[in-house]
């Protein structure tokens, strides 16, 4: 286990390194000249030679590089046009709520698709399970951000029950802000858990020791939780980390329908405004979190699958 | 094709008999209610698209002081947005860009993907192994992330919206080109069409690729609605079609800055997209079940 632990680590670090030098290649060599397809094509040639000074672009290409990597590697991720401030701190300032709204929002979704799936499965064509099924192609068709704006003027604009802008203060404010923001991913989450659920308990339901435990009497919860869903949570490890990776995505545009802090707002907002440190240290981050995602699912398996440890 | 020579008639009867899948799609389709509705709604879909200047009632980028923020009424069926547009013109418009989108990208996501697949699946050694790892990498990422990545570092615009959800779809073409390639190269008639000593791009587009060719026509189905929902997230996050261009998306993006105005702009653009995506959504599976009943719940 810990052998298998120590390859999965060890196999980042090149992933990783893949990613940054794919970063790096599309910032710096893919757009021909990155000044200008940062500063836009009205820039003034002065602005340019600036830009180009304070980026380090008049250095060699593999000098560039290694500097992009080393810079990558003590978190130095230079600092914004706009504002002056390190890019660090503005990542460091709004990372913690786009985690948040992760958290939460998978939390949730967790929580209503696993049940939803298991009743589907328990109740295979009829009404319910056909309530689920036209709850997840809806899910599947909505776009996030649509359900999100919908909730919003419904429950903040209209009712006032919930802020319409902003992060919160405090826990108890925060999770007051972040509580419509996760329901509009959560919801879009629990239609893609609740249909992965149905699948793989069916799936497990066809199998002998389902049988046999209903031969030796167990009562249906205990088959349906002990035995079926237990069995069936190695293809939903990879569908909750799908999903996560799905909301971490989706989190984007929700930030930007609830107009609260957080990375994908401030990616928006840089690419908007052109802030090149911003955008490469925010697509920087987004590629890591994804790497940490695979990592850490690969992680779970280990848990839930009892045959990876003894290997 | 310039592939084809004088052994082509060698070797179609090496080539499994065809079965004709547009009679069973059509078929299938009209089996089911919910498949009928979305076929109509695809098709209502289509025609708005392609006569859109002539089924709008006003020109879509037509702004007008005097008529801010109405709500729905005879003369604007939606209202009209900040800026005085009508907002039925202006998702009549913008239902083009979503088709031009939704249909574009997943064939050249195809074309690419499938190109990359087959030949990491049939030469496969060092090429495979470079291909493979980048493909491995890449699916790690979400498409929309991917997409909001490469559009972060490329900027908007038509030809670009258009490279960047074709590229955040292209690793799942080749994915499933190469494992399907991988399984072909094992079958008899590749060894007998080796053995006759046909040169490897005639086996290729003869033989592999007709054979690999449901599974991708499969994915390019499911996908046409994928690609419609990431050109709307992207023009909503504002780097897809760039205004005052109308599309779904930044329909909803202008309709959020308005929030106080009007929220016709939203609820009518959303529920366009989401009508839209669900219909493809089902056709797609119609075509899935009846091209590739292995992979079909």
């Amino acid at each position: 286990m810990a052998r298998y632990l120590l390859l999965r680590l060890a196999d980042a670090i090149p992933t990783v390194l893949l990613v940054l030098t794919l970063v790096f290649i599309a910032m710096r060599i893919l757009p021909g000249d990155p000044a200008i397809a940062a500063l836009g094509d009205m820039a003034t040639p002065e602005q340019l030679e600036i830009f180009r000074e304070r980026m380090g672009l008049n250095a060699p290409l593999w000098m560039q590089y290694f500097s992009f990597l080393w810079g990558m590697l003590t978190l130095d991720f230079g600092t914004s046009l706009m504002n002056n401030q390190s890019v660090l701190r503005l990542i460091a300032y709004n990372l913690p709520y786009t985690i948040e709204l992760t958290i939460v929002a998978m939390i949730m979704g967790v929580g209503v698709g696993i049940p939803l799936g298991v009743l589907a499965a328990t109740h295979r064509n009829k009404a319910p399970d056909a309530a689920v099924r036209g709850f997840s192609l809806l899910g599947y068709a909505v776009p996030d951000f649509y359900l999100g704006a919908l909730l919003l003027i419904t429950f903040s604009l209209n009712m006032g029950l919930f802020p319409i802008n902003g992060g919160g203060e405090g826990f108890v404010d925060r999770m007051h802000h972040v509580f419509l923001p996760a329901l509009t991913l959560a919801m879009v989450k629990a239609a893609f858990i609740g249909r992965l659920t149905r699948t793989s308990l069916l799936e497990v339901f066809g199998k002998d020791y389902i049988r046999t435990a209903r031969a030796k009497g167990a009562r249906e919860r205990r088959v349906i939780y002990r035995h079926g869903l237990r069995n069936a949570m190695l293809p939903l490890t990879t569908g909750i980390g799908l999903s996560m990776l799905a909301t971490l995505s989706g989190s984007v545009a929700i930030e930007l329908v609830f107009n609260r802090p957080g990375i994908g707002k401030l990616l928006i907002s840089a690419i908007a405004e052109r802030d090149y440190a911003v955008i490469q240290g925010g697509v920087v981050i987004f590629a890591l979190f994804v790497v940490l995602i695979n990592l850490l699912m690969d992680l779970v398996y280990i848990v839930v699958d009892p045959r990876i440890r003894v290997q | 094709m310039v592939v084809t020579t004088e052994n082509s008639q060698l070797s179609s009867p090496l080539l499994a008999p065809e079965p004709k899948p547009l009679s069973q799609i059509g078929y299938t389709l009209f089996s089911r209610p919910s498949t009928i509705i979305a076929f109509v709604i695809v098709l209502i879909f289509i025609v708005v698209a392609i006569f859109a200047p002539l089924l709008a009632p006003y020109d879509p980028l037509a702004q007008s002081i005097l008529k801010i923020n109405r709500l729905p009424s005879a003369s604007n069926w939606l209202g009209t947005d900040q800026f005085g547009r009508d907002v039925l013109s202006r998702m009549i418009h913008g239902s083009r860009n979503s088709l031009i989108f939704g249909l574009i990208s997943p064939v050249l996501a195809a074309i690419c993907g499938t190109v990359l697949g087959v030949v990491a699946g049939y030469f496969g050694g060092i090429i495979d192994r470079v291909i493979s790892r980048l493909i491995d990498l890449l699916l790690a990422f979400p498409e929309l992330l991917l997409a909001i990545m490469i559009a972060a570092v490329l900027g908007g615009g038509f030809w670009n919206v258009i490279a960047v959800i074709t590229v955040a779809f292209i690793p799942g073409f080749a994915r499933v080109a190469r494992a399907s390639t991988l399984a072909v190269k094992q079958e008899p008639y590749i060894e007998a069409a080796t053995a006759i000593g046909l040169r490897t791009p005639v086996i290729i587009f003869r033989h592999v690729i007709p054979n690999i060719a449901a599974p991708i026509v499969v994915l390019m189905t499911l996908w046409v609605a994928s690609a419609i929902r990431l050109e709307a997230s992207l023009s909503f996050l504002g780097i897809g079609t760039q205004p005052p261009n109308p599309s779904w998306g930044n329909i909803i993006r202008d309709g959020l800055n308005n929030l106080f105005g009007s929220p016709w702009p939203i609820i009518g653009a959303g529920f366009a997209i989401t009508c839209v995506v669900l219909s493809f959504n089902l056709l797609g599976d119609v075509v899935r079940d009846v091209l590739d009943p292995e992979i079909s719940e």
